[in-house]
């Protein structure tokens, strides 16, 4: 029993009025921003960083995890209802939610989904309770090499998973490793790319950049893309599924819990490609695959389901490791840094309230979600009528605003426009913003790890293939770096083996 | 229910011309075509509602700016000294960094010519740059003059010029706004924001 111990007391650090409130204001805004289209749940996380200051480490990362699992839960009422993902995660819901709005059970896909999403969470976090601990303790071996090759792999899969081109994705990292070596060498104490700067002598902070880049990139970019009209939806009734619905969606349910939870665990993976993978194999399990599309219920149950799960799983490599699985797990981690806290395998064992604190809230979490989105689904439905041209200029404020409250200077605030112009552009260009945050984070982790291997090994980077498991991680990376370029090479010699001989060769450089 | 319209959709690699109109007249399809697509055909429809792609000019400045960043780290990096991997000076790592750059920026000028993921500019863009002007202009007012006037001047140009809301809302909705946030950072919270009042 000793081992329930402290996830025993993290009930009680949960249970304080301060972290109740603060879960409460999580989800309330994780949920407004998952029903109103455009700011995703990252942009909004590194806008709120600000906020973070001035509480204890435990009650912001309750709050901002709960932004993130509640934009999960808010996501799905405009797919219902308008047909406009609000997230990412819930494109899926759109082609079977929509279709049951159009036949009149708006609320029984609202009410599976809620349902779902409540089942996929709390199951992920029993999950996340009993395999945590497992990893961490696994995780204290690690030494640098480990977590040289941990951080490169985090990295390159971010960067390959994510939806726009890889290598597009890749230089965006690069980029943001550039950044995060700004400032003093750790090692020898000299300058770096600091130009005679002072303030840029101790580097560049991790709050403007994010708040900039995430942000204020995508405000800018969200004025371009006109203000898609949404008129204020039909009433949502009967929101209780039937025990008929219910049984029929419980399947999906149950396959998108697990599905989801191990999706969110792999870097890179998350509550988007978990809702998209959980769609694709339930339509491919039905009896009758026709009827997806056309109103299935299983088609918003299991994504739903899946992408809960998913986003409080991806929760486990960062609390374990150390190493952020996506973009908002990565604005996580910097939150953490600013309090002092380095996440890690040794949180669990050093910060246990902080641990199974931010691990017990998502319960309470997923319950006022739960009430929010079945009892109350009436008071969300009507925030719809909130335009995005009124919304923007109140979160561009709250930016500008908010970056000034992190050091009160302006130098903080000229950052963040300046990386805000950066983001728009990378977002035009089809540069994803995120790699570029996350190899920002770890930067200097990895540059740190590395050099002491180095040192370890005398040099040799041959070393790290003289340990199981830094071998066996280096070469997932060569495969992951290597592979996409060898298929296409293949299908390409195929296609023009077919049509001339003599192929152009293209060197695949990752 | 309404239609996913609203969104321009000029042909992808059109003349700017077509682009620009495209941006006056979008694209709307009778509700109850649209609500019998299936899904396949639905992603279509986002797809082609999606801002137009830029053509290979734009890959080719991307990279050349990715190749540029790179060398010059590069250069940066081998002025601050490399060492060995055994004792590395300060820059080795970056120098490794802006190798890999290097490499990918090469990589995308040429392998990606073709790639479609860049948008183009269109007269939509007026919109994020003239929101850029205000938020820089606010970010040079606000030591002098406080928050406030800057703050209501921005919510009146993104709210009346840039989302196209009425006057009487928008004025109504600006002065509660900045009133709001007044309350918030000067009263409530007690931060040193510069303000005027």
């Amino acid at each position: 029993m000793d081992f329930l111990n402290p996830v025993i007391n993290g009930f009680a650090v949960v249970l304080e009025p301060t972290n109740l409130l603060y879960c409460l204001i999580g989800v309330v805004i994780g949920m407004l921003i998952g029903v109103l289209p455009g700011l995703g749940p990252a942009a909004t996380i590194a806008i709120l960083l600000p906020l973070t200051y001035n509480v204890e480490p435990v009650t912001a990362i309750i709050m901002l995890a709960g932004i993130f699992y509640g934009a999960q839960y808010g996501g799905t009422i405009t797919s219902v209802l308008l047909r406009l993902p609000g997230e990412a995660s819930s494109v899926v819901t759109v082609f079977d939610g929509y279709q049951m709005a159009k036949q009149g059970r708006a609320g029984t896909a609202l009410g599976l989904a809620s349902i779902g999403s409540f089942v996929g969470g709390t199951a992920a976090i029993i999950g996340l309770t009993f395999l945590a601990p497992v990893v961490a303790s696994f995780a204290l071996d690690f030494g640098p090499p480990e977590y040289t090759a941990l951080a490169m792999l985090g990295i390159l899969l971010v960067a390959t998973i994510s939806s726009g081109s890889k290598a597009k994705a890749l230089v965006a990292a690069a980029l943001g490793l550039l950044l995060a070596s700004v400032g003093r060498d750790i090692f020898t104490g000299e300058s770096r790319f600091t130009f005679g700067s002072l303030p840029l002598a101790d580097g560049i902070d991790f709050v403007p950049i994010a708040m900039g880049i995430f942000g204020l990139g995508e405000i800018l970019y969200n004025l371009e893309e006109r203000h898609r009209a949404a008129k204020a939806p039909s009433k949502v009734a009967n929101v209780w599924p039937s025990r008929k619905d219910l049984k029929q969606a419980s399947g999906a349910i149950g396959r998108g819990s697990i599905l989801g939870f191990f999706l969110g665990i792999l870097p890179g993976g998350g509550a988007t490609i978990a809702s998209m993978a959980s769609y694709a194999m339930e339509k491919k399990r039905a009896k009758q695959p026709e009827r997806f599309g056309k109103g299935a219920p299983e088609g918003v149950a299991g994504p739903e389901t899946a992408n809960n799960a998913a986003a409080t799983s991806s929760f486990i490599p960062l609390l374990t490791l150390g190493i952020p699985a996506n973009a908002t797990m990565a604005l996580m981690f910097g939150a953490l840094l600013i309090q002092g806290v380095t996440p890690g395998p040794q949180l669990v064992e050093q910060n246990p309230e902080l641990f199974w604190g931010v691990v017990n809230s998502m319960y309470i979490g997923n319950i006022l979600l739960l009430i929010m989105s079945l009892p109350l689904v009436g008071i969300f439905v009507k925030i719809l009528r909130v335009r995005a041209a009124i919304l923007a200029p109140v979160t561009a404020l709250i930016t500008l605003l908010g970056a000034y409250t992190i050091n009160n200077s302006m130098f903080d605030v000229t950052l963040v426009v300046v990386f805000g112009i950066v983001g728009y552009l990378m977002k035009k260009f089809g540069f994803e913003p995120g790699p570029l945050v996350l190899a920002f984070v770890l930067g200097e982790l990895l540059e740190s790890s590395m050099r002491r291997s180095l040192l370890v090994f005398g040099g040799d980077p041959m070393g790290f293939f003289g340990r199981p498991i830094s071998a066996t991680l280096i070469v997932v990376f060569v495969l992951v770096a290597v592979l996409p370029g060898v298929r296409a090479m293949l299908a390409k010699r195929r296609a023009s083996a077919a049509a001339e001989p003599a192929p152009a060769k293209i060197k695949e450089k990752v | 229910m309404t239609p996913v319209t609203g969104t321009p959709a000029a042909p992808a690699g059109g003349s700017s011309e077509s682009a620009a109109s495209g941006g006056d007249a979008p694209r709307s399809l009778p509700d109850d075509v649209l609500d019998d697509l299936t899904p396949e055909q639905l992603a279509a429809q986002w797809e082609e509602e999606k801002p137009p792609a830029a053509g290979p000019l734009a890959n080719a400045a991307s990279s050349l700016v990715v190749l540029g960043v790179g060398i010059g780290a590069m250069v940066l990096s081998i002025a601050m000294g490399l060492g060995t991997p055994s004792a590395p000076q300060p820059g080795l790592w970056p120098f490794i960094i802006s190798c890999v750059m290097v490499a990918l920026g090469l990589f995308q000028l040429i392998a990606g010519r073709h790639n479609r993921d860049a948008e183009k500019f269109t007269r939509m863009s007026a919109a994020p740059l003239t929101g850029l002007v205000s938020l820089a202009a606010m970010v040079a007012l606000m030591p002098l003059i406080g928050f406030e006037l800057p703050a209501l001047v921005l919510c009146i140009i993104w709210m009346r010029f840039l989302g196209g809301e009425t006057w009487r809302s928008t004025l109504l909705i600006s002065t509660i706004v900045v009133a709001a946030f007044y309350g918030i950072f000067v009263l409530a919270l007690g931060t040193s924001v510069p303000h005027l009042f």
